[in-house]
């Protein structure tokens, strides 16, 4: 494993992109982050840029004013960079489908490593999700 | 003095939601705002025409994940307005009961938030781990923390039995003592008075003159609320106090939200006390034509929602308007002449919601032109003209 991926699974640090979400996933995002589920003690911190960032969490169906923005950040995002897509919105854009503002899913539009369902999903879920990606990204390069 | 343009956004870490501030300083000094949305459109209104009335609450719940009780609550009162009917009793008390607990969890949340914003995280942390009790109360009762699928038009999906309501009691009960001790904290806290007494204020004519609603207005001395004004639900069933300050600053902003939490407390064990036995769904057969208009106090103040209907199933016209998009104007009385540092706790104090406001302008395909009514009556016209030289060919 390289040193770099090492350090990344021992903390990763977040940055939160909404592309069009209800609100729902992003304040459970944040509510890992408060006592009770206390994320942090995975040291999961969120970062202010994506430039300090490993994992970029995208909720919110893509709409075509953030889709662009979208590509740039992940281009901007210092490799190797996991996406995670959280919720049925960045999924498969759920009840926003026949959106005339929402032509595209997230996985077309960027590479998707991990996707966590719900809507919104719970903490728990998310915290799960954030675990099973570790473990596959330790699992993968193990093998190699 | 040059002038400086501060960029705040779209993506900032500050914000949960995308929207994008433009800031024109002197020095230190605010002298101009400007705010761009549109960051999280997703067609809403047109996608509920394809919708059934019966589908479209789960549609408007999506509309904010913090509003998920305001919109469903003004949809269905829109559709009931279109037959129009009275809803069972019951079904009134467990509506009001659903969304005094939202406007609890809201207001906790934006303490939270505001707490900090000015560098108090301890309150950020105390405050949501308050509300984490509240979402476990409103868990019990319907199924699900945030979108909880409680309203239809006519009435509510599910029931609040005794054993629920007992546990709720107790739930809602358990937060008194850490919100005595937060209330406290807030107000009696030299710091915090400094960094928000005298800061943003909105005069009680600026507030009537942007039409501003809920908490922005009655904190500036409007004594304006849906709740008392047109009753709804079963608030006029319940005993509670209007919360009104005089002062229209940050501060009074802070106190007021923090008040108000009491007054939902005891509105919500008064209901879960005083519901009436019975029938919870009128099970309304079909919608005839018409149009009708619903409007309830969200956390943030009116929402209102309008639905056309054509006698079929699903509505010719579905319109939302959020309370945060009368209040936004109001930054531009509020922060111009503050300084930077006090820039962020005025974008936060009118609660704003942008997931609720979003708008969408039509544009020329090549340039960056924005069409407004009077130029597309003008194209318009111009089809016709030349529609009607082609006939005459």
């Amino acid at each position: 494993m390289s040193v770099k991926l090492k350090a990344l699974l021992k903390s990763p640090w977040v940055f939160h992109l909404s592309t069009g979400s209800c609100n729902n996933c992003d304040i459970e995002v944040l509510d890992c982050l408060t006592p009770r589920f206390d994320i942090e003690r995975f040291g999961m911190l969120l970062a202010g840029s994506i430039r300090h960032a490993d994992v970029l969490l995208v909720t919110g169906s893509c709409n075509r004013k953030s889709a662009a923005r979208l590509k740039t950040l992940y281009e901007q995002a210092p490799k190797p960079c996991l996406v995670v897509a959280i919720g049925e919105c960045s999924m498969s854009r759920g009840m926003f489908i026949d959106s005339y503002n929402c032509p595209l899913p997230l996985d077309k539009i960027i590479p998707v490593d991990a996707y966590i369902p719900g809507c919104p999903p719970k903490p728990e879920a998310i915290i799960a999700g954030a675990v099973k990606l570790i473990n596959k990204v330790q699992k993968s390069v193990t093998k190699v | 003095m040059g002038r400086t343009i501060v960029p705040i956004g779209p993506y900032h870490p500050l914000q949960e939601e995308p929207e994008f501030f433009t800031l024109t300083v002197e020095g230190e000094k605010v002298v101009d705002i400007d705010v761009e949305v549109g960051y999280n459109h997703r067609g809403i209104e047109k996608l509920s025409e394809q919708k059934t009335f019966d589908q479209a609450v789960f549609l408007v719940e999506r509309i904010c994940g913090i509003c998920s009780t305001s919109h469903p609550f003004a949809h269905v009162r829109a559709v009931e307005d279109v037959i129009p009917m009275e809803v069972p009793e019951r079904a009134k008390y467990i509506r009001t009961i659903i969304a005094e607990s939202e406007r609890l969890h809201s207001h906790l949340l934006w303490l939270g938030l505001a707490g900090h914003f000015l560098g108090y995280n301890t309150v950020y942390m105390w405050a949501w781990k308050l509300r984490e009790e509240v979402l476990d109360a409103m868990e019990m009762m319907t199924g699900n923390r945030n979108n909880y699928a409680m309203f239809k038009p006519g009435g509510v999906r599910r029931d609040i039995n005794i054993e629920i309501a007992t546990e709720v009691i107790r739930k809602i009960d358990s937060i008194v003592p850490t919100l005595n001790m937060l209330k406290k904290a807030v107000m009696d806290d030299p710091v915090l008075h400094a960094r928000t007494k005298g800061v943003g204020v909105l005069t009680k004519e600026e507030a009537i003159d942007y039409c501003a609603l809920g908490p922005t207005s009655r904190c500036s001395g409007v004594a304006r609320d849906l709740r008392k004004d047109s009753p709804y639900g079963a608030y006029d069933k319940v005993e509670w106090n209007m919360i009104v300050t005089q002062n229209g600053d940050v501060f009074d902003k802070v106190v007021l939200r923090v008040l108000e939490m009491y007054e939902s407390i005891k509105i919500i064990k008064e209901c879960l006390l005083g519901m009436p036995e019975g029938e919870i769904d009128a099970n309304i057969k079909s919608i005839p034509p018409g149009e009708g208009i619903g409007h309830i106090e969200a956390p943030r103040g009116e929402c209102f929602h309008y639905v056309r209907s054509d006698g079929t199933n699903t509505p010719e016209r579905h319109k939302v308007r959020a309370p945060t998009f009368m209040n936004l104007p109001t930054y531009k009385s509020t922060i111009i002449g503050e300084t930077i540092s006090d820039a962020t706790i005025i974008l936060a104090a009118i609660d704003p919601c942008y997931c609720c406001t979003e708008r969408m302008a039509v544009r020329d395909t090549k340039g960056k032109k924005v069409y407004n009514g009077e130029e597309l009556i003008k194209l318009s016209q111009a089809k016709t003209e030349k529609l009607k030289e082609k006939f005459k060919c």
